[in-house]
């Protein structure tokens, strides 16, 4: 008798067909879709992968971070730093911001992993707020007041003259495409990249430690190495994704950047919203957000009040979000990393039961 | 002179930083809830405290008083409803239901309170000094700080001289073998969020006396009072003070060199002691 170990199930299958699917469709979207959904999917490509990249640290990791504008906001700025004091072009400067967030990463974390649980999330808030105070005082990228970024660097990027002439747009336009191609390589980057890292072996050991701290020590799992890890990947993603919305915006502030309301509380409300610890949730979580956004965040304070209220209500009645309430009654996973022994073409198990502790 | 009167001044801002520090040191010792909303609770008390001024005319202090049994109701009811359904072996949902809460208290305070800066009245006390020969200290200062040291006193007390304190002690302990014991951990941690309010508007009243307040100035505090703690050691009280009184000296010797160094300053202390001392100066609980 053939024995395997699997993942896979019958709506991963599917859900990977459909995903690359939708991958198609988006890069090819620009041909035909207007200007302003284009910036619509900027803002949900762009959020969805902060979002992700909170879920790992946060969801896998049980790494509660409240800190991670300061990675937004010195990847923007180094972004800003490449363009504006060393002359690059905006697109490769985005790797700055890479680069600068995994830099402040390791002293970050090298205080804040002194922290036990809750104290750690208030730990990376602090050290984001000392990143903001420093920022603030250099005085050449605009000092407290923010800067922008030149009228000369913005007009010639790389690709936005060819994109202009493929679909015909003005050249405001076609910067919108390359930053909405750019945040679709991002966000689908970094969930097939979580993915893997979840089906691996590192995985596995994350998925345990979060699980059993204790447990998952007393098997081998290297419990240090594995923080550091992916506490510094999702830092530098992070990064990326400060450096890719600020070259969008072309306009910077240190309060702006360094927002704890804008990359952290929303980033922490799509995640609860959707479903905390699985891959789905911050999707569905995206676009609830989204949707609320579009439809109330002319209500102003109004609307963040409910935001804060609908998330203790989530967390209090489904804390499994969303997504887990489908989850739990379906046994549907998009993304499983679950692993299930098959042994000739049978599933051991009963593709109903609950899923929950092992997902 | 002009750094011995710095680091005075700097030692009782810390009063006030201890203030804060203190109901958030209860909370967490009792069971182990990081509450991120405490600083918009204290500004939360503020408005409150402005409020029973402005409608009856008293003095902040009698006002204050009023407010204590409506602000100790809130937080018992705070716990019971909606913390304690939370809490739990695992950190995450306390943790994201007070952001939650953070978040909303900001946002309704802007919608009834306006962004417009606040004061609390306190008359002529607002200017008023003694001369100590080398140094003249304002009133206001040096009230606060004897307020902490009060507060921080009657606590100690409260957690070693009275049933209500050993029922705090053993449910930190073990909440298991606790209730085993007859006590309701529940309800022991409802009067602990219960108690720490009234700590929070002890707070807010000098918080909103001694300088302007409005909706977004929450988070601020929260992170003086976070420092506070982990600097004077989980656990420990009076660590909580000495903590306070580090931030603060720091904050006022950072001003003097550049004023916009302030705050920076503070932060760079705790990051100081968190390399030197993990554990904070006087740690006492093990976690």
């Amino acid at each position: 008798m053939q024995v395997t170990v699997t993942t896979r199930t019958r709506a991963s299958t599917v859900a990977g067909f459909v995903a690359l699917g939708l991958i198609a469709l988006g890069l090819i979207l620009p041909a035909f879709a207007s200007r302003s959904l284009i910036q619509d999917l900027f803002f949900i490509l762009t959020m969805l992968t902060l979002a992700q990249l909170w879920n790992l640290i946060a969801g896998y990791g049980g790494m509660v971070s409240v800190g991670q504008q300061a990675f937004v906001g010195i990847g923007a700025y180094a972004m800003f730093a490449g363009v504006i004091l060393w002359g690059w072009d905006p697109v490769p400067a985005i790797l700055l911001g890479g680069v600068a967030a995994f830099l402040l990463a390791i002293p970050m974390a090298f205080f804040a992993f002194r922290l036990q649980g809750a104290y750690f999330a208030i730990g990376t808030w602090v050290i984001a707020e000392v990143t903001r105070l420093v920022i603030a005082q250099w005085k050449t990228l605009g000092g407290g007041t923010g800067t922008s970024l030149p009228r000369e660097a913005t007009s010639d990027i790389i690709g936005v003259a060819t994109i202009a002439e493929l679909f015909g747009l003005r050249d405001a336009a076609a910067r919108d495409v390359l930053a909405y191609w750019l945040a679709l390589a991002l966000a689908v980057g970094t969930m097939a990249a979580i993915y893997a890292l979840l089906r691996s072996r590192n995985g596995l050991a994350l998925t345990a430690l979060r699980d059993n701290d204790n447990a998952a020590r007393s098997v081998g799992v290297d419990a240090g190495r594995l923080k550091w890890l992916v506490f510094l990947a999702a830092a530098a993603m992070t990064g990326l994704v400060g450096a890719l919305i600020y070259m969008q915006t072309a306009r910077i502030s240190p309060d702006a950047a360094f927002s704890v309301t804008s990359w952290t509380a929303y980033v922490i409300f799509i995640v609860v919203i959707g479903g905390i610890g699985r891959l789905e949730g911050p999707i569905v979580g995206v676009l609830v957000f989204w949707g609320l956004q579009t439809a109330f965040s002319d209500y102003g304070s109004w609307y963040l009040l409910a935001l804060g209220l609908i998330a203790i209500a989530v967390m209090l009645f489904a804390p499994r979000g969303l997504w887990g309430l489908f989850a739990s009654r379906t046994g549907i996973a998009l993304f499983p990393v679950q692993r299930r022994l098959v042994t000739s073409g049978l599933v051991t198990g009963q593709p109903n039961t609950q899923r929950e502790e092992v997902t | 002179m002009i750094w011995l009167d710095t680091i005075v001044q700097g030692l009782l801002l810390g009063g006030l930083y201890a203030l804060f520090a203190a109901g958030l040191s209860l909370v967490f010792g009792i069971m182990r809830l990081v509450n991120l909303a405490h600083g918009d609770l204290i500004v939360l008390a503020a408005f409150i405290v402005l409020v029973v001024v402005e409608a009856t005319g008293l003095n902040p202090f009698l006002s204050a008083l009023i407010a204590a049994p409506a602000l100790f109701a809130f937080g018992w009811a705070l716990q019971w409803f909606v913390f304690n359904r939370v809490l739990g072996k695992d950190i995450l949902p306390p943790l994201l239901v007070t952001f939650g809460l953070s978040i909303a208290l900001q946002n309704g305070m802007l919608e009834v309170f306006s962004a417009d800066s606040q004061r609390i009245p306190a008359g002529p006390l607002e200017s008023a000094s003694v001369d100590l020969g080398a140094v003249t200290v304002g009133i206001m200062p040096l009230l606060t700080f004897a307020s902490a040291v009060a507060v921080i006193f009657a606590l100690n007390q409260i957690f070693y001289r009275t049933a209500l304190g050993r029922a705090f002690r053993a449910t930190s302990d073990d909440p298991v073998t606790a209730s085993l014991m007859g006590i309701n951990p529940r309800s022991v941690f409802a009067m602990a969020t219960g108690l720490a309010m009234v700590i929070v508007t002890i707070a807010a009243l000098y918080l909103g006396m001694r300088s302007n307040f409005d909706p977004s100035i929450g988070p601020a505090r929260l992170i003086f009072a976070f420092e506070a703690v982990i600097i004077g050691g989980l656990g420990s009280l009076w660590g909580t003070l000495v903590g306070g009184a580090i931030i603060g000296v720091a904050q006022t010797v950072g001003a003097q060199i550049n004023p916009e160094w302030q705050i920076l300053a503070g932060h760079l202390a705790f990051l100081a002691v968190l390399l030197v001392r993990p554990r904070g100066l006087f740690p006492r609980a093990v976690d």
